[in-house]
């Protein structure tokens, strides 16, 4: 379910990181907690990212949710495509419906992220609770 | 009826004491099946008050702003609950049973303190009962509504006007049959003792899901309201708000006689509100939500009392009230979303109204 070479927040994004580059997008977990996504707000290129602080809004039919940057970085990229199809994130929340690319600032913080073992622990904990 | 649900794997969501479906397959899905073919709901958390005897009827006409005498036999309307200040305590569907017996559904989670604001103005003796225990309701709405509930009973379904019911049995457990609903669609409203739940959701959906039913839950029960323009309490409608100034001044006849608030909202209808809920529809891509606050030319104006993506629509739909000079058609207006002050644009209601067959 969750991409082994990923890594993964409390708040439910994932990172995948290529050399100096991380790609951002919410989880499976997410996507189906908010349902039908209808609307993507994203950085504009060019813009500081913080570890901890959010970076744009994903909303679906229901809810606004707010998303958080795993680590800090400069935006090099948004994923254009979602403007028009936003419901790529609930079909594809790991590949297609990504929603930015980073410059890491901070390689090192990509460490002290959850691996996907830890984060399927995270949510499965969440769903028994449920 | 939890099981059940949780079977279908909805996410269920803790309303005012229920634990309730707030969706199954997808809000998006379901609003556009009820639109298009069907939509089962369970509404069970719904609240009953019956009232009955001889004054019964005076009752009804003391604490309602509409006109129960106006109602035959077999017939229901909308109408509020109303206060001395002529607010709504709640919104309600009176059905008249006889001339003795009148049925309410409230809303769930105003039930008690309905039921304790009829009984503190019941001077005239009439029976009141807190019923909720002894009812559940499914609601089955959409074009394809009758046809799949025809299925299960021989009450001839086409013969009920909108707004009238009929006692019946659906698949063997005696039903109150009410042609209502709050979706904007045909459909059916059906009251029953709680044992037959599970029974009676499982055989409307295994029949129905053959023509594209789907179960619904809370999400697109509001989404589906929302573009029909109806209000819910809490939201357009509460303890601050009179009929005149959201827009149901078909539900509010002083004409009557006497009821609660009555000399206050004849007083208001003299004079004209200072404020009126009106519609809107977002000029970008911008989704305003519950809460937000309207700005006009640049001066706060008003809050948003829904606001939503209409699934059905396509577009970013919500009700807010704004000053009564300013509620024209067509009017700009301004909702704060975010940093943002996103562009908006008063349109006439209702934004959706199906095709009439």
């Amino acid at each position: 379910m969750y991409p082994s070479d990923y890594r993964y927040t409390k708040e439910h994004e994932w990172i995948k990181v290529t050399g100096e580059t991380g790609t951002i997008g919410i989880t499976d977990y997410a996507q189906h907690e908010l349902g039908d996504v209808v609307f993507v707000e994203m950085p504009a290129l060019g813009t500081k990212i913080t570890s901890g602080q959010v970076f744009g809004t994903v909303e679906s039919v229901k809810a606004v949710s707010e998303i958080f940057a795993p680590v800090s970085g400069e935006v090099t990229e948004a994923n254009a495509a979602l403007t028009s199809t936003p419901e790529t994130v609930n079909n594809d929340p790991h590949g297609a419906g990504w929603l930015i690319k980073v410059k890491l600032a901070n390689p090192a913080e990509v460490s002290g992220l959850m691996d996907a073992a830890a984060y399927q622990a995270f949510v499965s904990e969440k769903e028994t609770s449920a | 009826m939890n099981d059940v649900h949780r079977r279908l794997n909805a996410k269920m969501v803790n309303f005012g004491g229920w634990d309730m479906p707030v969706e199954y397959s997808g809000i998006v899905a379901e609003h556009m099946a009820t639109r298009t073919a069907a939509g089962l709901f369970d509404v069970s958390h719904m609240g009953e008050i019956e009232v009955r005897g001889g004054r019964a009827l005076d009752l009804v006409q003391r604490v309602t702003c509409n006109d129960a005498s106006k109602l035959a036999v077999g017939q229901a309307h909308y109408s509020g609950l109303m206060n001395e200040r002529g607010t709504f305590v709640d919104d309600l569907l009176v059905h008249k049973i006889s001339d003795t017996h009148y049925f309410l559904c409230v809303n769930a989670s105003n039930q008690d303190q309905d039921f304790e604001h009829i009984r503190a103005h019941n001077r005239a003796g009439a029976q009141i009962e807190n019923a909720g225990e002894r009812y559940s309701q499914l609601a089955i709405q959409g074009p394809k509504a009758l046809g799949i509930l025809q299925r299960f009973t021989t009450a001839p379904l086409d013969s009920i006007h909108y707004y009238h019911f009929v006692f019946g049995q659906v698949d063997g457990a005696d039903c109150l049959i009410a042609r209502t609903g709050y979706t904007g669609e045909d459909g059916f409203e059906i009251y029953f003792a709680p044992e037959h739940s599970e029974k009676l959701w499982s055989a409307l959906l295994d029949a129905g899901s053959e023509q594209g039913m789907l179960p619904c839950g809370l999400g697109a029960r509001n989404t589906l309201r929302l573009e029909a323009s109806m209000c819910l309490y809490g939201h357009e409608i509460d303890e601050t708000t009179t009929p005149w100034e959201a827009g149901l001044g078909w539900i509010c006849k002083p004409g009557k006689g006497e009821f609660l608030g009555r000399d206050i909202l004849v007083r208001q209808k003299e004079a004209g509100v200072d404020r009126a809920l009106v519609g809107f529809e977002m000029q970008d891509r911008l989704i305003a939500r519950d809460a937000c606050a309207v700005s006009i030319a640049g001066r706060p104006a008003g809050r948003v009392t829904s606001g939503s993506p209409a699934p059905f629509l396509k577009k970013n739909i919500g009700m807010a009230y704004v000053p009564a000079a300013s509620k024209a058609p067509g009017t700009e207006i301004s909702i704060g979303i975010r940093a943002n002050d996103a562009p908006a644009r008063i349109v006439p209601m209702p934004f959706y109204k199906r095709a009439k067959v």
